[in-house]
């Protein structure tokens, strides 16, 4: 009896054995008992014997011999003498108990209905360990599918792609797709059912469910309520509407805290009725943007970046600028790829909607005159004037954060114009049954409120923390009777909720979901719920009656109708294969426009120091709030990291006495928040804007109170634009963690000065002198081989380089998180922000031109490491952990280095990464299962940077050789490249003169950063050509001239 | 004697070499005494106490660190160097004068050095030996550091022999062997002199073993001359090479205000600068609490002052041509480095600098203010403050704002930074302790060779000894 092994048996608090059944299983006699027992050897007892020395007793000659027949009987007849297991059976025991978890498994006794998925571009049978598959998948985003390729290693979803056959992906993805894989495994997602606070299982609720529904038949459902977000998918939409027709006196309330009622409400003025509408960017040469963050936000937002940045790639030969004007009241991705950006407030948009409405004859502008406005004059006649000489190539395109009547007037400004058919058309509204959400979740609460409502199914949204406080949702929900919480996370709703429901991840699950176009889209699980998590199919099928359907099923039967070419089995699966139904796309839709209606209305009124609430660039509505990867990626302009401010502009500041980083109160409409200031050049004066998403208290262990809860002070009559806001400093400073630090901003023109890092010229500039970016002033650039050291000779075999495109580059981060996802990127928290050790590999540089308080303009600047050829890094490492290969790439060691540090020193990009502190986190399991097994987990002490993504030049390289030929240009492609949506991002082989790369590096506006340090960069930029109005532009020519230099 | 004086007078050196009526006997006394007194005086157990308290702090900066790794200091991207690269190029600084006043002084047969040298070239070891704490603790992964040495590894890889960092380790480690041995070398004498006077067994048995059988005879004095000797030419170079490759560090790079060829000669001056000021520091106290003043007479303080002087106007004409050649050479990155510097950030720091090395030690030219211990006590611990800064400066204000004006980002360290720090300055002191509690902290037989030499000039039998 070892001790170890008696420690090993962990006991309850009653001093019982834990183990007690494994030990019964496999208690040593019975094991023992099927063993031949030994003919014993009478030699052995005498040496046994002569052993011995002075009075020894024995008591028979097995005991004697002392053999194992012997042992093994004083176990059967005094088993307490005995351990539970010796050592010997050891083996035995864990055969049994591998044995005991197969067994486990078939006590089931019911086979596993085969749930086939289809992969994207090789079948299941060719799995080869190592090798990642491809299945193309959707996410939703405020209801609207993005088709998605998951790369799948070995069963576990490790990094999404665009589905590059989707309409509204094209291959590319945002932020939410990419970071959207590390939700799967957050430990913090909710794991089991919960009833009032305590475990349950799923039998226990569809029980009680079936108990409810039938109490609410006799009624027809009176008093029984679902709240949903926004709806599209087609088969989720059926089941509501059978539930609904089983209970006609049952409610479906739809309600997305960063929703589109407004672009619904200006359809319905303009139309009459809800219609979307569809823009074709590529078509457009001249935009209009009132406030409308489209390359970032809403449907279709990809789609659009993509199209848009089409028209802004410019090379010697082909130049068709497109010419984009945004007003806006905060600096965004859309208002940064502006060429005439105007900061104003949001409020004053509908005035410049009605001015441009007004000059283009549709309605008559009874309010004031554009001579009134004299900030904004120059811009609106340039946009008159421009919309005017483009007819049927503008597109005007209103903002979410905009009153209807803004949308109405974008609607009849593009009809007026003859845009309509020609650069967007109108389709029937994607969603489900389009409503007016807000007044929808105003009906609930009232209905709350008045106890009509017994029981209220909440299915995904989390309205407890994501509604306007003064509805006071929480308290009222408390009357209701039975509260069903379906969410992927315990959360605000959860906790007051009887019944909680842990929501399976879209990659666990069957769903479908229409695009912005209208595209059937369809979503394949890649996992098993990790938590045995639930769809809303199920839940739904649970309430029609049907429980125990599985979520696979409910979509095959319903998608029955939607395939109907061909057999449904080969349709199925070929829908599967490429994510969508083939031409689903909903049909163009002929709209009349209503003139009257937006004649009729009034102008609205602002007054006041204005706030603007928006959604959140990271966390959106608080969705995301306990994504690290999210969390962390700096906020495209303001470059704050892990929380929300008040943005604010710096006269604005200056008026109020404020500064970065105060905590300040914030009281509109009489409720009051604390939130800190961060001063925002290009924001609007006399205009604050603050983030939705924030200040959650049961998010997780990540986004629990991370910022502040702007929810607190929206109001639901007037959710996105508030008057008449007072901020009142409270005397203490909050600290924000950004990773570009401000001072830079404020010594710009001292710091930048001559640095020459982001090269811009107008468009006549640029046909003027096409090599602009070429002779910089300033600039001498060394002979390539004025080096100390022996030139390698990087003229044959592949050799990698990148060109990035600064005039497609919109600064939407979707490299940031894709790298961070593919690479095994750690997140480091908001102090390790603010210590400066972010570790990003690739970061985008935002770059302000002109005053700081009306910047002219705002650049994005991506930037990883460069690979230099004359590297600087490589030659001071100590060990030599950082050496360049034969292809051009400049590698990191991790094994070898000893960290040092003086690489980083040396790097004049800064774009090496340091583990400070053990970043990687190795202990949660569940975010092992995330990584991707091509790239190493960094430990402690060692330094990191980008490697091209090294994995994938390897396994193109290894397919290459295996068909024994060349690698094909865009065969391998690095993860910022392929999550970018603009194709910004170009890579390949500089050697074969046919590759895109290569030819890009051709182009004049090429430019190597700080070429005059000779390092040689693999990485280049294409300088930046805007497209200035004539009659604005004299101002801006002036500007550009000096501005090459930044 | 009165042949010596007027060139003293000439030179304007301050009194004589040593106090008259020092005799053999009485240097062997006044020396050993330090050792063989019964009790320490209170300073010494004062000085103790407080350097075992900060042993302490050195010792938890020292787990911390290994624990948590090299995150809990001030560093980050771009400021990926801080305090220990400062501490390291400063506690080396201080390591020079040892050197310097026992080869280079000897070679140039410059008597006045023999009170000090002992005593400095002990400084210069733990100067060394602290110095050498921090390039091993600021690494990532300190428990690898021996992959920067070039060993026959089973893996077959070297070190990377261009980088600047290999050539530290090399001229490093040699400085400190050198020294360890040329201290050793010069100890032996006077070890057999504590042998002999050793009032117990213990002490006659440990000094014994260390003195290695020294009787004293003349193959052994002639043996002992000539091997010192050799050793002093052979640490000559090392005087000026291991600074010129710890400037290196900074020069190879491509950083605006390291990549400058001035720096090998500007460290190696601002080296010596702060070893001279870090021997007055520890001397001027010392030599007044054990009573030493007749054998570190005034004129060897007063020499050691002038040649502080003499390196700071080096170190100073440095930071003024570094000044120039920002403007002058044009480069867009050196001029806007020199400018943040001198009004950036770190501009309080920068004018102290200037304050503390370049114009508070011009009262050095008063002979007033070099006869004066206190003062000169007062001008060595702001020259050591100085030379701080100056490598916190060099350090830090390349780092901080570099060529891309996104990645900049302000560095300050830690209490883990100061922690180690300032546990350093307690191992260095303790040690010190130790050394002149147990060690001749003055060479009894140099001393003795120059009463012997003086004796003889007046019996007028000039003969060398």
């Amino acid at each position: 009896m070892s001790t170890d092994q008696k420690t090993s048996i962990d006991f309850d608090p009653m001093g019982r054995p834990l183990k007690q059944p494994v030990v019964q299983i496999f208690s040593a006699s019975e094991t023992s008992s099927k063993r031949i027992k030994k003919p014993l050897k009478l030699d052995k007892v005498r040496e046994q014997l002569s052993k011995t020395e002075g009075k020894e007793f024995w008591q028979s000659l097995e005991e004697l011999a002392d053999t194992q027949e012997f042992q093994e009987l004083v176990k059967q007849e005094f088993p307490q003498h005995h351990a539970a297991w010796d050592p010997v059976n050891r083996r035995d025991f864990m055969k049994l108990c591998g044995a005991g978890l197969a067994l486990a498994g078939l006590s089931a006794c019911t086979k596993q209905p085969t749930e086939k998925i289809v992969p994207y571009v090789k079948p299941p049978e060719e799995l080869i360990p190592g090798k990642p598959l491809f299945f193309a998948t959707t996410m939703t985003v405020g209801g609207y599918g993005i088709g998605l390729l998951a790369e799948n290693h070995m069963g576990r979803p490790t990094k999404i792609e665009g589905n590059p056959d989707h309409p509204a992906s094209l291959g590319g993805t945002d932020v939410f797709a990419q970071a959207s894989v590390l939700d799967l495994y957050d430990p913090d997602r909710s794991q089991s059912v919960m009833h009032q606070g305590r475990i349950s299982s799923w039998d226990h609720f569809v029980a009680s469910m079936t108990g409810l529904l039938a109490d609410k038949k006799g009624r027809q459902g009176e008093g029984l309520r679902i709240l949903t977000e926004t709806v599209t998918s087609p088969t989720l939409a059926k089941q509501l509407q059978e539930f609904l027709t089983n209970y006609p006196k049952a409610q479906w309330h739809q309600y997305e805290p960063a929703g589109r009622d407004t672009v619904r409400a200006g359809s319905k003025i303009a139309f009459g009725e809800y219609v979307e509408a569809i823009y074709n960017f590529e078509k457009a040469d001249v935009i209009v943007s009132l406030d409308a963050d489209f390359l970032y936000t809403g449907p279709g937002h990809i789609r659009y970046a993509h199209d848009f940045a089409s028209r802004r790639k410019v090379s010697a030969q082909h130049e068709n600028l497109n010419r984009l004007y945004v007003a806006e009241g905060t600096p965004t991705v859309t208002g940064t790829s502006a060429d005439h950006r105007l900061a104003v407030k949001a409020s004053k948009v509908e005035i410049i909607a009605r001015h441009i409405a007004h000059e283009l004859g549709i309605i008559e502008n009874r309010g004031s005159k554009i001579k009134d406005h004299v900030e904004v004059a120059p811009w609106l006649t340039a946009i008159v004037k421009d919309l005017k000489a483009h007819q049927g190539r503008s597109i005007v395109i209103a903002g979410e954060q905009q009153p209807a009547i803004v949308h109405a007037l974008a609607h009849a400004i593009n009809t007026k114009l003859g845009s309509v058919d020609q650069t967007l058309y109108y389709i029937e509204s994607p969603e489900a049954n389009p409503t007016d959400q807000n007044e929808s979740l105003q009906i609930l609460v009232n209905d709350m409120e008045k106890s009509e409502v017994n029981a209220l199914i909440i299915l995904g949204s989390n309205p407890v923390y994501n509604t306007p406080s003064h509805l006071g949702f929480a308290e009222k929900l408390e009357r209701v009777e039975a509260r069903i919480h379906l969410g992927g996370y315990a959360n605000e709703t959860a906790k007051v909720c009887h019944w909680h429901i842990p929501e399976a991840h879209y990659l666990e699950s069957w769903s479908d979901a229409r695009a912005f176009d209208g595209t059937i889209s369809m979503g394949q699980p890649l996992i098993e719920p990790l938590y045995n998590g639930k769809t809303n199919f199920e839940i739904l099928s649970v309430l029609n009656g049907k429980g125990g359907k599985s979520s696979h099923d409910i979509l095959r039967d319903y998608s029955k109708n939607d395939l109907k070419s061909g057999s449904f089995e080969t349709e199925w699966r070929r829908t599967l294969h490429s994510g969508l139904v083939k031409d689903s796309a909903a049909p163009q839709k002929k709209v009349f426009l209503q003139i009257d209606h937006i004649q009729k209305l009034p102008a609205s009124q602002q007054e006041g120091l204005e706030i603007v609430f928006k959604p959140d660039t990271s966390v959106v509505d608080g969705r995301y709030a306990n994504n690290g990867w999210l969390q962390e990626v700096p906020r495209p302009i303001s470059k704050l990291t892990w929380d929300n401010a008040i943005l604010i502009s710096p006269i604005t500041a200056d008026g109020l006495g404020v500064n970065n980083e105060d905590l300040v109160e914030l009281t509109h409409e009489r409720r009051t928040v604390q939130g800190p200031i961060w001063v925002l050049p290009g924001q609007a004066n006399d205009s604050i804007t603050v983030a939705l998403g924030y200040g959650r208290t049961r998010a997780g262990h990540v986004g629990n109170n991370v910022g502040f809860n702007a929810y607190t002070i929206q109001t639901a009559h007037s959710p996105w634009i508030g008057s008449n806001v007072k901020i009142t400093h409270t005397g203490k400073p909050f600290p924000l963690a950004s990773t570009q630090a401000h001072h830079s901003l404020q010594n710009r023109t001292k710091a930048g000065k001559n640095r020459n890092l982001i090269r811009v010229a107008s468009r006549d500039e640029f046909k003027k002198h096409p090599d602009f970016a070429q002779h910089p002033h300033g600039e001498h650039i060394p002979p390539a081989d004025m080096t100390m050291y022996k030139k390698y000779d990087y003229s044959k075999g592949e050799q990698w380089g990148m060109v990035i495109n600064l005039n497609a580059c919109i600064g939407c981060n979707a490299c940031i998180v894709a790298c961070q996802a593919e690479n095994n990127i750690p997140i480091v928290g908001k102090k390790e922000i603010g210590n400066g050790r972010e570790m990003h590999w690739i970061r985008i540089d935002r770059y302000y031109q002109g005053d700081l308080n009306a910047p002219l303009d705002i650049h994005h600047q991506p930037l990883t490491c460069m690979h230099c050829e004359n590297a600087p890094c490589e030659t001071v490492c100590p060990v030599g952990a950082t050496m360049h290969s034969q292809d051009g790439l400049n590698q990191m060691v991790y094994n070898r280095c000893v960290g040092t540090r003086y690489c980083s020193n040396n790097c004049p990009y800064k774009v090496r990464r340091f583990n400070f502190h053990q970043f990687s986190d190795l202990k949660t399991p569940s975010k092992k299962l995330q990584r991707n097994p091509d790239v190493t987990v960094r430990v402690r002490g060692v330094m990191e940077k980008c490697t091209y993504c090294v994995q994938r030049i390897s396994a193109g390289r290894i397919e290459a050789k295996k068909e024994r030929r060349a690698i094909r240009d865009g065969e391998i492609v690095s993860a910022c490249q392929q999550a970018c949506p603009t194709n910004a991002i170009t890579f390949g082989n500089i050697n074969d003169p046919d590759s895109e790369v290569a030819k890009l590096k051709k182009e004049p506006l090429n430019y190597s950063l700080m070429a005059d340090l000779n390092t040689i960069p693999r990485t280049t930029y294409l300088a930046k050509v805007k497209n200035p109005y004539k009659d604005l532009g004299k101002n801006t020519k002036h500007e550009a001239q000096n501005s090459r230099h930044i | 004697m009165s042949d010596s004086k007027d060139k003293d007078s000439i030179l304007g050196q301050a009194g004589p070499l040593l106090d008259s009526g020092q005799t053999i006997q009485s240097v062997g006394d006044k020396v050993t005494s330090v050792i063989f007194r019964k009790k320490q005086p209170i300073p010494w157990f004062v000085v103790l106490g407080i350097a075992s308290m900060l042993l302490g702090s050195l010792t938890l900066s020292v787990v911390w660190l290994l624990m948590k790794g090299t995150g809990v200091w001030g560093l980050n991207i771009p400021n990926a160097w801080g305090f220990a690269i400062v501490n390291f190029v400063w506690w080396i600084g201080i390591g020079h004068a040892g050197t310097l006043i026992s080869a280079i002084l000897f070679l140039f047969k410059q008597q006045w050095r023999t009170s000090i040298n002992r005593f400095a070239e002990a400084m210069t070891l733990f100067a060394v030996a602290c110095a050498g704490m921090f390039p091993l603790l600021h690494l990532g992964r300190p428990w690898v550091f021996y992959w920067l040495f070039p060993y026959p590894s089973t893996m077959g890889v070297w070190p990377q022999f261009r980088s600047p960092l290999v050539w530290d380790v090399f001229a490093v480690s040699t400085y400190l062997t050198v020294s360890v041995i040329f201290w050793y070398t010069g100890l032996i004498p006077d070890l057999a002199t504590m042998r002999d006077r050793a009032k117990n067994k213990v002490g006659k048995i440990v000094a014994g073993i260390f003195a290695m059988g020294w009787r004293g005879s003349a193959r052994h004095w002639h043996r002992y001359e000539v091997a010192y000797l050799l050793l002093a030419g052979l640490s000559t170079p090392l005087v000026v090479s291991v600074h010129s490759v710890v400037s290196l560090d900074f020069a190879v790079s491509i950083m605006p205000g390291w990549h400058t060829t001035i720096f090998p000669p500007y460290f190696v001056a601002g080296a010596i600068y702060s070893g001279f000021a870090m021997v007055l520091t520890l001397m001027i106290p010392v030599r007044s609490i054990y009573g030493l003043k007749s054998i570190v007479t005034m004129r060897t303080i007063d020499n050691m002052a002038k040649i502080m002087l003499a390196t700071g106007l080096m170190v100073f004409y440095g930071y003024l041509n570094e000044i120039f050649f920002a403007w002058y050479s044009g480069n867009k990155y050196e001029s806007f480095m020199m400018l943040n510097r001198m009004t950036g950030p770190y501009a309080l720091q920068y004018w102290m600098l200037i304050l503390c090395n370049g114009i508070i030690p011009q009262l050095l030219w008063f002979r007033k203010v070099r006869q004066n211990v206190i003062s000169l006590f007062i001008i060595s611990i702001i020259v050591n403050i100085g030379m701080w800064l100056e490598r916190y400066i060099i350090v830090v204000t390349s780092l901080h704002r570099d060529f891309i004006p996104s990645s900049w980002d302000n560095y300050a360290g830690t209490i883990w930074d100061w922690g180690l720090y300032i546990g350093t300055i307690g191992f260095f002191l303790f040690a010190m302790m130790l050394f002149i509690r147990w060690v001749p902290m003055i060479p009894i037989f140099e001393i003795r060779e120059i009463i012997h030499a003086k004796t003889k000039k007046t019996l007028g039998t000039e003969k060398k000894p």
